[in-house]
């Protein structure tokens, strides 16, 4: 390095660093299609909402439909099950967020608040396990809920983690009660 | 090797007019036919060139497979069993494809576990000991996205729990995750960049093995002593003495390997697998490839939160980790003396450690329930105890035994027959470790 150098910094200085910033602008830019094409596409963007009609359902029945490539569980619960889920202490829960998309961020996970009001005897969850994806299997496990066969996850009967390696309560989507016998999911 | 070391006369007029332009005869005579090789180098070393031909014959059937294969959802797995019965050799070159990537890992790991064994990844070999770990993980993601391609159960529900590993990540994950998918689900977008993603990462491999090769010929080879060739006296020509070593081992395995692919041709395979993808309906039990099932075990140890870590980014944590061991290792062992021949203690802990790893594969083909839980707990504890504990504090504690002073006199004091010095296990079957 020249003597010049230690000068202030001087026309070729600013000329260096303005070419380097719009090489690496230019680097990023050329970049981003790259990364960009690989995100969801506009046709899997296109959200879907499902209307199920679900008057088949007696208690102690459910039925599973696709929505937004994922599974959706509606499940008309038997008293018992109300009942264990109602039982349940939230201080012995892993998850004490009700996870509700009908409700605020910070609800607790009541049984009450995992299902829409009036109605609490239908669970209606993303079947999908919130530790990597599978599709729990229903009415198994230690709580009579459900119970994941990938890495032994179990829920409850208002699908709330109570064991295994799965960190949060299954999802509620958006949902809501159309009439009597109809839901709309999404 | 280096010109300065280069012995090639170009014997020909053919040959001297290529060294004057592009020396590659030379650059081959060096490194495959004068290049020297320790002469104490048992079969454990000729892992190497098997890994070699496996990458090769890997290309090769991929490629011919890829001629025949569509890669849509609606399309992907028919076009498989149109291979497997309509396509003339087409289940040969299937069968050949798929064990060959079992294969390929077994050849990996019987040459990392050699690597652990006789130190070879200390200096100045760190750098070798790296570009193998990349390659590994190349390997790795390799092997995963092809066995997505078959669309099965096992392909749809194995995609969908390693991706979702990476929901895992604080705040970005569920992009990251969209991101690697091309939606919110393993899905027709995904099979297609996996198949784009499976066809490139072999080149790359080829790649990193050229860099692995060139930073070998640098260093030149470890060997069961683990003492530097001193010299001339300590080395043989790798042509022949090498080659017809390499090629032994080579058949030998290819022979165990042809059994497998014309025998047992779906042993290693599952059978689950043999059924279309159906998104709605998770196999009773989710099993990856036999070669990622260790890793497996540990993901499926963590059912706990760690403070602020909750279970599923524990578990992936920890997952990685044990992968990222491998790249430490040359930095986590602290001992001078490389070979474990000299080392009782790390000899111990070694076999206990390939034990510890073979449990955990066992555990992570077992369902997560019960006592195999605790057992891959307890596992996944000796994996990490193995690198960050017994690696470092072995070597400040541990007294070796007395290394000889040159191969030469290694290889002499053992064609003696003198009991004297030689430690016992250093030739005890070493193409069956690992």
């Amino acid at each position: 390095m020249s003597a010049t150098d230690t000068q202030d910094p001087n026309r070729r200085d600013f000329l260096y660093v303005a070419t380097g910033m719009a090489a690496v602008v230019g680097a990023g830019a050329v970049a981003w299609p790259f990364i960009d094409q690989m995100r969801p596409d506009a046709s899997t963007l296109a959200l879907a909402s499902v209307e199920v009609d679900v008057s088949s359902l007696t208690p102690g029945m459910s039925l599973i439909v696709k929505w937004r490539g994922k599974p959706v569980v509606v499940r008309n619960r038997t008293e018992q099950e109300m009942k264990d889920g109602e039982a349940v202490n939230l201080a012995d829960l892993k998850d004490p967020i009700a996870r509700n998309a009908n409700l605020p961020a910070d609800a607790p996970a009541t049984d009450a608040n995992r299902t829409t009001p009036g109605k609490e005897a239908w669970m209606v969850m993303v079947q999908v396990c919130t530790h990597l994806g599978c599709i729990p299997l229903g009415q198994e496990g230690d709580f009579g809920g459900w119970f994941c066969p990938c890495h032994g996850s179990v829920y409850d009967t208002a699908g709330r983690i109570r064991k295994g390696p799965a960190p949060e309560n299954m999802a509620v989507p958006v949902f809501k009660f159309i009439s009597d016998t109809k839901i709309l999911i999404g | 090797m280096s010109e300065g070391h280069s012995t090639y006369t170009p014997k020909t007029g053919i040959e001297r007019w290529f060294d004057a332009r592009m020396p590659l005869p030379r650059m081959v005579y060096d490194s495959f036919i004068a290049y020297p090789v320790p002469r104490n180098l048992n079969y454990a070393w000729t892992f190497g060139g098997i890994l070699a031909i496996m990458l090769v014959a890997q290309i090769l059937t991929g490629i011919v497979l890829a001629m025949h294969y569509t890669a849509d959802t609606n399309l992907a797995f028919g076009s498989v069993e149109k291979i497997m019965r309509d396509v003339n050799s087409g289940w040969l070159l299937r069968y050949l494809h798929s064990n060959g990537a079992s294969f390929f890992f077994v050849a990996v790991y019987i040459h990392i576990f050699r690597g652990l064994y006789y130190g070879s990844y200390k200096a100045p070999r760190e750098l070798l000991w790296i570009l193998g770990c990349i390659i590994y993980l190349l390997m790795m993601a390799t092997g995963f996205m092809g066995y997505v391609l078959p669309w099965g159960q096992m392909s749809f529900w194995g995609a969908t729990v390693i991706t979702g590993f990476f929901s895992a990540i604080p705040l970005v994950g569920d992009w990251i995750q969209q991101l690697l998918l091309g939606g919110f689900a393993v899905d027709n977008p995904t099979l297609n960049r996996f198949f784009a993603l499976h066809y490139l990462l072999p080149f790359m491999i080829a790649g990193v093995v050229v860099l692995h090769v060139w930073a070998l010929h640098v260093v030149g080879q470890s060997n069961p002593t683990g003492i530097e060739v001193k010299s001339k006296t300590d080395t043989v020509a790798f042509t022949p003495y090498a080659t017809i070593k390499d090629a032994f081992g080579m058949i030998v395995f290819l022979f165990v390997f042809a059994y497998f692919v014309f025998y047992l041709p779906n042993f290693l395979g599952h059978p689950d697998n043999y059924t279309v993808a159906n998104p709605l309906k998770t196999p009773a039990h989710i099993v990856p490839e036999w070669y990622f099932l260790p890793f497996y075990a540990i993901l499926r140890a963590i059912t706990f939160n760690i403070g602020p870590i909750n279970s599923k980014l524990g578990g992936v944590l920890c997952m990685f980790g044990a992968i990222v061991m491998l790249f430490l290792v040359p930095w986590l062992d602290t001992s001078k003396v490389r070979s474990a021949v000299y080392r009782p203690w790390y000899k111990l802990f070694f076999w206990l450690f390939v034990a510890d790893a073979i449990l955990l594969g066992w555990l992570g083909s077992q369902p997560a329930e019960g006592s195999f839980v605790f057992m891959a707990q307890m596992a996944t504890l000796f994996y990490f105890a193995f690198f960050l504990v017994v690696l470092p504090v072995l070597g400040l504690i541990e007294t070796p035994r007395r290394l000889p002073n040159s191969i030469t006199e290694a290889v002499l004091e053992k064609n003696k027959g003198a009991g004297g010095g030689h430690p016992a296990g250093a030739n005890a079957a070493p193409e069956t470790k690992g």
